[in-house]
């Protein structure tokens, strides 16, 4: 295994490389620019394809057909170039095509700007588009994640035939970190996954196949809902991931994601310094979210403090867990402002530390 | 079971890529004609097992229950960004979309454009009826001017609904697109016409010269409220004379 210096986004492709991705799509949008142009260096040399779209809504019924031939395909964009595919995520989620979707999450609403959010949240992890489904939602925290989270989202694809969406941000994206470039063996791989007997090939030896999201006859979408829902439930038991720092004698819990989460974890550690029993709970899903493990934990800690780059999203899910059991607050930095370990630091120890008596 | 006679040849037979099904398709509509039109070419090259079919949102939405082959539905204007996928995947398959005019012309203008300029060696088969069928006889890009729709109640006025898209002469002068002609199903003639076009486009395809599209005038007498044979009238005398026969490149 060698370990390369690397951004988040050239760390995904590389992922995507491992996966065995045999097509990408894309249009350009900054933050996510470095993944196209690394799909565009890598994929040819690998046989794969690689097409520059002319919009994010041709890119993503590119990744529908190349899917339904059973090939592994990807997408990447930033948030409102995501908002564009989201026509083509439902038709995908509807004709359970697998296929991978990279959001390098930037400021919004409208243009934004260009900087790292978490305010795609809400988009990611509750549809997104038309009708009723999830995708599966990862949330990255660093470049090596960012490259085996990619690995994973293409066998969850697969495995669950659904689109997987990874949400990233701005920073993940671009910021550059030693990777150690695991062989595709030493992931978490099926090789079961390949087989897939639902794509078009043309009907050689065998009937006929139709890949279609129309239920026109009485009943018979009721029917399929009720079918991806049972999906769905089995997702949220079988592949919740989430992990938890020093929350076994845990006071206050943060609750952070991606970017977030790193800043969290250094901001425990200091207040472990100081004597306040801090930890952390990250959700790795954010769809299916952690929801038990917060429970659970809710049950015993005195307050949760929720960290996002966003006016709060992620806090409603939180509020869902905790179901009133422990005190929530929350933090958040919008527009693209990144929180910082020492404001952090300092709103708790403001809030934790006896008050100095004041003069008399 | 097939009748063995001796004195008789047979002549005609419903294609094997056809489904031995009723359609829902209107009188007078031309969507039948054309799904058997293609089949027909599908048998006559042998690629039945080899085809792809893309079907619109529209009236032809649920062809695949007419089609004997492998069929996906792709989202509105959106099969020529399907078809470039599964095509790229699959060079030796025969990969054709199936769009009307507010699918090809209106929401799909940028995949079909796109797709043609970067010569897909894929089949288009763009089913003009001046008229949005499924969703009730609203105005399409196609409309003719004066044309009544139902969002056109006193007809089409170029003043505030812009004129009928030629979107056919449009695609032809990009060098990407290696064949598209114009045919229509309004007489016999016409019909053995499009059969030719639409063989030769998948033709085009086995060769791999790249993005060929047959447009095909088709009748729509449910929403242009006439008879079939006032529909077939029509379209010979105002359709095809703004809308000219012939082919309009070939490379």
């Amino acid at each position: 295994m060698k370990k390369v210096l690397m951004s988040g986004n050239e760390a995904c492709g590389e992922g995507a490389m491992i996966a065995g991705c045999r097509f990408y799509a894309g249009y350009p949008i900054t933050p996510q620019n470095e993944l196209t142009e690394y799909m565009a260096r890598r994929m040819p040399e690998t046989g794969g394809v690689f097409i520059q779209s002319e919009s994010e809504v041709a890119a993503i019924n590119m990744v529908f057909g190349a899917s339904l031939t059973g090939a592994r395909a990807m997408t990447s964009s930033s948030s409102p170039g995501i908002s564009l595919k989201q026509e083509g995520i439902s038709y995908m989620a509807a004709c359970e095509l697998p296929a991978v979707i990279i959001n390098m999450v930037r400021g919004g609403p409208g243009l934004g700007n260009i900087a790292p959010a978490q305010s795609d949240y809400f988009q990611a992890t509750k549809g997104g588009g038309h009708g009723d489904y999830h995708l599966i939602v990862l949330g990255p925290s660093s470049a090596q994640e960012m490259m085996e989270l990619t690995v994973l989202a293409f066998d969850l694809a697969d495995k669950y035939r659904t689109p997987v969406l990874i949400l990233g941000d701005g920073l993940i994206g671009q910021m550059m970190e030693p990777v150690l470039v695991n062989s595709r063996q030493s992931l978490v791989v099926s090789k079961k996954l390949t087989t897939k007997n639902w794509v078009l090939t043309g009907c050689k030896g065998r009937d006929p196949r139709i890949v279609k999201s129309l239920w026109l006859n009485d009943g018979a979408l009721e029917a399929f809902n009720r079918k991806l829902g049972e999906k769905y439930e089995h997702i949220k038991r079988a592949e919740t991931r989430y992990e938890a720092v020093r929350t076994e004698d845990a006071d206050i819990v943060f609750v952070g994601y991606g970017s977030v989460a790193r800043i969290l974890r250094a901001a425990v550690a200091r207040l472990r310094e100081e004597g306040i029993r801090a930890g952390l709970l990250r959700p790795i899903t954010l769809w299916p979210f952690p929801q038990a493990a917060i429970r659970q934990l809710s049950k015993k800690t005195k307050k949760f403090v929720v960290v996002e780059m966003s006016m709060g999203q992620m806090l409603e899910d939180v509020e869902l867990a905790v179901a009133g059991n422990a005190k929530i607050e929350f933090y958040g930095r919008p527009g693209g402002g990144i929180p910082h370990e020492e404001e952090i630091y300092q709103r708790v120890i403001a809030r934790h530390k006896v008050p100095k008596q004041s003069k008399k | 079971m097939t009748v063995q006679c001796n004195t008789m040849k047979k002549v005609f037979t419903r294609p094997k890529s056809l489904r031995d099904v009723r359609t829902h398709y209107c009188p007078g509509c031309g969507h039948g004609v054309i799904h058997r039109l293609i089949c027909e070419a599908i048998d006559e090259l042998g690629i039945r097992e080899k085809v792809i079919g893309i079907a619109p949102v529209g009236c032809a939405v649920i062809a695949y229950d007419y089609w004997d082959f492998d069929t996906t539905e792709a989202a509105h204007g959106r099969p020529p960004a399907v078809a470039t996928g599964i095509k790229r995947m699959m060079p030796d398959r025969i990969v054709f979309t199936y769009q009307g005019d507010g699918d090809l012309a209106a929401i799909g203008t940028a995949e079909i454009i796109h797709a043609a300029n970067r010569g897909e060696n894929i089949s288009v088969f763009f089913v003009n009826n001046g008229t949005y069928g499924m969703t009730g006889g609203q105005m399409a890009p196609t409309t003719l001017l004066n044309q009544k729709t139902t969002t056109t109640p006193h007809g089409r006025d170029a003043k505030t609904a812009g004129y009928p898209l030629k979107i056919s002469e449009m695609l032809a002068i990009l060098p990407g697109t290696a064949y598209l002609e114009r045919v229509s199903t309004h007489s016999p003639k016409e019909i053995l016409k499009a059969r030719a076009a639409i063989k030769k486009s998948f033709v085009k395809q086995i060769e791999n010269k790249g993005f060929s599209m047959v447009e095909i005038l088709s009748a729509c007498p449910t929403y242009w409220k006439m008879s079939p044979q006032e529909a077939v009238r029509h379209m010979e005398k105002a359709v095809a004379s703004y809308y000219p026969l012939g082919i309009l490149t070939e490379k």
